[in-house]
């Protein structure tokens, strides 16, 4: 057993990029995050790791520090919430684009605009198709857990230097703001210069040495057909990622009736309606996406041959319930429940909705 | 012929070479338009890279306009950055990476339009880097439009009937901006269009990378340049369009040489 503390979930993403052997914290303050960016700050890795934390002039600033330093083949992280995360797609688009290793944490709160700074999962669309312009992915995980925004530093940085691949851990102010209890792992070392010259030597800008051709780090190619080959070489990396990486939970799905489709704070209120389900006779799973690209797709195609429906339970106006209706694909009755603006729904609100759009329906 | 090829034999010696392509410059034919001050900046930087034998520790960040292709002709490792953001790219490298030499190279739109916030705060927090400023006047490669630097009166693509304080706003002084900042240690403007001044910007660029290496916070050197493609003249006509109007409003010379600040000579409310 490692050492356990009572943490925030903000507060463990800093502890884990430290443990993990991150080289590079670059952000700007947001509610309901700003925890991240002060543990670092309290921690001072500088002195102890190496790490470099800075405080960029804006989120347009720190996601372009982040291209900068994952160009030099380092591992580093920037961490928003919704409307900062807004700011950074353009650089997002480009770090896709570049194909450059990264960490993204968005601790969602309600919008749109300025919004609330209550939890929220309305950023869905944003982070899991794209956002940017462009064809391209985020690999997303989805904590629903303090113990999972710890755990899924680690993941997020070993997917994204597997494929080359920004990676963002999509949380929300519940899990941002909560205390759990939390195992830390133990301080691994920051990778050497010799270790980024093996992993990431024949892409990142380390220094054109004598032995071999510059390395230059774009996203640029004005020539059509290369610039369609590009995208066929991302779209083949995104396929091979579908292919080996969904993660999932999958809770008393085996003799369920209906299913709830929940991802991070949400799946944590479904648990509990789902107990009050049963008690009421329902017999209800839930079918907890980890990872939201890639999405659980066959997973789910596989539930809707045994079971009767479907609910979607997210904090937005539904946006995951699309691609659960295309995993479904019209087989069974999938319907959505979501509240906004940074209201959380009790579980026996869930409950209601499955009864009236479900299993009434 | 034989006495001209010995007598030519007796020139043609290492010695005697006032001007060769440098060996961090690659074999790639430049993109730029004749008369464009592009080739010339990169010469410069590739030379004083090479005399300072720093190929391998060097990294250039290039930015969006014409210059966009810098990778192609400096033969070092290179990030493409996003349109103004070459400064954050750059800090973060040289975080990252401190004895490495970064530079950025940026024209008027990336550096004091799109991108002057992270221009103006990588300069305030004096990272460590070289920053070459390239100041034609005026978008070049989307085709001719405005720049912060536009003269009052000058004719671009978005300002048909000349530029109008009224309409369009001032010319910006960036470079004096960032003089005042405390990060900066040397900031330079100079120019391309004569021999002489060509030796003048590779001894202003030489001096920035050897504030790098002494690690004195950032240097930024601008090059007022033309564009004669842009401003639709010969390229003779653009030097002397930049001669009589750029330079009476950009002035020729260093505004700051010295060092950053000491933090010791700030207020500190935290002793």
């Amino acid at each position: 057993m490692g050492e356990l503390k009572l943490m925030k979930g903000n507060e463990v993403i800093a502890e884990a990029a430290i443990r993990c052997g991150c080289d590079g914290y670059f952000g700007y303050p947001i509610t309901p995050q700003s925890e991240v960016m002060e543990t670092l700050m309290n921690n001072r890795p500088w002195e102890t790791t190496g790490m470099v934390v800075l405080q960029a002039e804006s989120e347009t600033a720190s996601v372009n520090m982040l291209y900068g330093g994952a160009a030099t083949g380092k591992r580093v992280m920037t961490s928003s919430s919704s409307p900062g995360i807004s700011l950074m797609t353009e650089g997002l688009s480009y770090l896709a684009g570049a194909e450059l290793p990264c960490l993204i944490l968005n601790v969602q709160r309600g919008g749109p605009g300025l919004g609330t700074i209550q939890p929220s999962q309305a950023d869905y669309f944003q982070c899991v198709k794209g956002g940017g312009h462009g064809d391209y992915k985020l690999i997303v995980l989805a904590p629903s857990s303090v113990q999972e925004m710890h755990d899924f530093v680690e993941l997020g940085f070993d997917l994204a230097f597997k494929y080359r691949n920004p990676a963002m851990i999509l949380s929300d102010g519940a899990i941002g703001q909560m205390m759990e209890k939390v195992e830390l792992a133990p301080q691994k070392a920051r990778w050497t210069d010799e270790e980024i010259q093996e992993i990431s030597g024949s892409w990142a800008t380390t220094g054109k040495t004598k032995d071999r051709k510059q390395n230059v780090v774009t996203s640029l190619e004005l020539d059509s057909e290369q610039m369609e080959q590009n995208n066929l070489k991302f779209q083949a990396k995104y396929q091979e990622i579908q292919k080996n990486e969904v993660r999932y939970e999958a809770i008393d799905c085996e003799d369920a009736d209906y299913i709830f489709v929940a991802y991070g704070s949400s799946a944590r209120i479904c648990q509990k309606s789902m107990q009050i389900a049963r008690e009421k006779g329902y017999k209800v799973g839930i079918l907890r996406p980890i990872t939201l690209f890639p999405f659980p797709t066959e997973q789910i195609a596989a539930l809707a041959d045994k079971v009767k429906g479907f609910l979607t339970v997210e904090l937005n106006a539904g946006q995951m319930v699309e691609d659960v209706r295309l995993s479904v694909n019209g087989k069974k009755p999938v319907e959505h429940f979501g509240r906004m603006g940074g209201i959380i729904p009790s579980p026996s609100e869930v409950v209601t909705a499955l009864e009236q759009k479900v299993i009434g329906g | 012929m034989a006495e001209i090829t010995e007598a030519l034999k007796n020139i043609i010696k290492p010695e005697n070479i006032v001007s060769q392509k440098s060996s961090v410059l690659t074999n790639q034919t430049m993109h730029y338009c004749p008369g464009c001050s592009h080739g010339v900046i990169h010469k410069i930087i590739a030379e004083v890279i090479n005399e300072m034998e720093i190929q391998e520790d060097t990294i250039g960040v290039a930015p969006v306009g014409c210059s966009v292709f810098a990778y192609n002709y400096i033969d070092i490792d290179w990030q493409e950055a996003a349109h103004g953001r070459a400064p954050a790219l750059g800090t973060a490298i040289n975080r990252l990476n401190p004895d490495k030499f970064v530079f950025t190279y940026q024209g008027d739109g990336d550096l004091a339009a799109i991108g002057t916030a992270e221009t103006l705060h990588a300069v305030n927090r004096g990272e460590n880097m070289v920053m070459v400023f390239v100041n034609n006047g005026i978008y070049g490669m989307t085709g001719g439009q405005m720049a912060p630097t536009t003269m009052q009166g000058q004719v671009t693509a978005t300002t048909p009937y000349g530029r109008n304080i009224d309409l369009h706003g001032y010319p910006l002084k960036i470079t004096e901006m960032l003089a005042q900042l405390p990060g900066a240690c040397y900031v330079t403007r100079q120019s391309v269009e004569t021999p002489a001044a060509v030796r003048k910007t590779k001894k202003a660029i030489r001096k920035a990378f050897e504030n790098t290496k002494k690690k004195q916070g950032t240097s930024f050197v601008e090059v007022v340049s033309t564009c004669n493609s842009g401003w639709k003249m010969s390229p003779e006509a653009s030097n002397n369009w930049m001669r009589d109007n750029m330079f009476p409003f950009y002035p020729i010379g260093d505004i700051k040489d010295g060092e950053k600040v000491n933090a010791n000579d700030l207020p500190n409310v935290g002793k």
